[in-house]
């Protein structure tokens, strides 16, 4: 069982840089579509903020920011948005993973292929983010009861 | 250093691996997604076009990988509380 670190300077600065290293992450996120960044670097730097505060609060201690019985029913959602997202582009009548048949009216195909990569990118950083946390917890067996 | 500066630029269409048409006289692909992956997406950042859209079955497989591996470590490692 992964326990509490005893030094009170790294647990305070573990806890004042996770949500730093979570906000580049959310920005690293968004800034594929202008530059370097995406899906993936997105969702390891969210899963470095989360595995940090596991190992200096402890694992018990950040269960409420990420449980760890939640973290691989996640990593299946992501997997499913991105399916799903070339799932909905065949039943609105093009093919798998072509966004410009997303069922959505008022938009312009070319500005649908850019929200179609925005969510399969969506997808990529969740299912990143929650499958290394659970590599992590498993590792670590952590208990997630 | 020195063979660092006299790589072409990014995106530049007359780059040995980037021509329009190759030696045979069949297209190049990354000379169309020089060309059209900002029409066809509205995205500046041609890698992220190529990544997800053009090339987005790929980056499924990735995501599979991923979730695979989570997967395992799942069935291999994790155990109840006692």
């Amino acid at each position: 069982m992964t326990g509490q670190t005893h030094s009170p300077i790294i647990e305070v600065a573990g806890r004042g840089l996770a949500p730093i290293i979570q906000l580049i992450g959310i920005y690293v996120f968004f800034h594929g579509h202008y530059g370097p960044g995406g899906g993936f670097q997105g969702g390891v730097l969210l899963a470095a903020g989360v595995l940090l505060l596991r190992m200096t609060v402890g694992a018990e201690n950040s269960q409420a920011h990420v449980a760890a019985k939640r973290t691989l029913t996640n990593c299946a959602i992501g997997a499913v948005i991105f399916v799903g997202t070339g799932i909905v582009a065949i039943l609105g009548g093009g093919y798998f993973l072509d966004y410009a048949h997303l069922p959505v009216q008022w938009l312009e195909p070319a500005y649908m292929r850019y929200y179609g990569i925005l969510f399969v990118e969506l997808g990529i950083t969740l299912g990143v983010m929650t499958g290394l946390i659970t590599i992590y917890d498993d590792i670590l067996e952590v208990d997630y009861a | 250093m020195y063979t660092v500066a006299d790589l072409p630029a990014r995106g530049d269409l007359n780059a040995p691996a980037q021509q329009i048409t190759n030696a045979a006289g069949t297209p190049v692909a990354g000379a169309y997604y020089i060309q059209n992956a900002y029409k066809d997406a509205k995205t500046p950042n041609m890698v992220c076009v190529v990544l997800a859209d053009y090339r987005s079955t790929d980056t499924m497989g990735e995501l599979i990988v991923v979730f695979a591996g989570a997967i395992g470590c799942f069935f291999v490692l994790r155990r109840k509380r006692s």
